[in-house]
């Protein structure tokens, strides 16, 4: 009986450490992170976050792999109890982005009353940025797109506006 | 608006004069403007009356929940026609430079 514990704990400390587990978790908060901070800036990586699925994805792959070991009958590696507890934290992070990315950024509300194609833009003045910001308005800058409308580059001249969110 | 920038040289070409509208205020994006390099034009709603005006007002959305612009962009003409628009409904997803320069390129 004192020998098996012996054995049993003299097995547990000679487990090997089961790398697969620890690492899959930190790709996974490195995907969750990475797409604000990174992936975000590009357009090709920003409107399908395909790179963070990757890397969620590898990190799956890493933690099964992980799980597999720490559960498996010789119990060479570690990991049954840390395993399960970072498997279900890197779902949640997935689950987290997944619920960012394919629902709560679509959740705006319509806009029947944008300017559409063919009808005038609606008129407006605003500050620009500038210290002593001085107003600007839509009409100044189509009187300046007409007044350079003759130059010889003969292209229209045009006002691109670009509503942003902001930062607040 | 980093795409916008890279690509002004090709808008001032095709003789579009870019405008960037938010709620920040001047100051905010003052500093935006020097620590990203953007040199065209910015313009600061922060009641968001403009955004409301054009119905791009995206509810409380803002982090005090205020009212804030959803990503949108307009192409007119010289007389103030609208001649393209991009209205997204996944505020992550805004129009390409590409998409832009391919719509300034139809007016004639």
């Amino acid at each position: 009986m004192r020998v098996k514990l012996l054995t049993d704990i003299r097995s547990l400390n000679t487990r090997r450490i089961n790398w697969p587990i620890g690492a899959g978790f930190l790709l996974s908060l490195a995907a969750l992170a990475s797409y604000p901070l990174f992936f975000a800036q590009f357009p090709v990586t920003r409107d399908f976050p395909w790179a963070n699925l990757l890397l969620f994805g590898a990190a799956a792959v890493l933690l099964a792999v992980g799980l597999r070991r720490a559960f498996s009958p010789q119990a060479r590696y570690r990991g049954k109890i840390a395993g399960p507890i970072l498997t279900v934290a890197s779902m949640a992070a997935m689950g987290f982005f997944a619920f960012l990315v394919f629902f709560a950024s679509r959740g705006l509300p319509s806009s029947h009353g944008a300017p559409q194609v063919g009808q005038k833009a609606p008129d407006f003045t605003l500050p620009d940025i500038d210290i002593n910001g001085k107003p600007v308005s839509l009409a100044e800058l189509l009187a300046q797109a007409r007044a350079s409308a003759s130059d010889k580059s003969g292209h229209p001249r045009s006002v691109l506006l670009i509503f942003y969110r902001g930062y607040w | 608006m980093r795409g916008i920038q890279k690509n002004l040289d090709t808008f001032q070409g095709l003789g579009v004069r870019p405008i960037a509208i938010s709620v920040d205020t001047p100051e905010l994006s003052r500093n935006l403007c020097a620590r990203q390099g953007y040199t065209f034009t910015f313009l600061s709603d922060p009641k968001a009356e403009v955004i409301r005006r054009y119905d791009l007002v995206h509810p409380r959305a803002g982090v005090k929940g205020q009212d804030i612009a959803r990503p949108a962009e307009f192409l007119l003409d010289s007389s103030g026609t609208v001649r393209w628009v991009n209205l997204t409904d996944d505020f992550r997803v805004r129009a390409r430079p590409e998409q832009m320069i391919e719509a300034a390129k139809l007016l004639h």
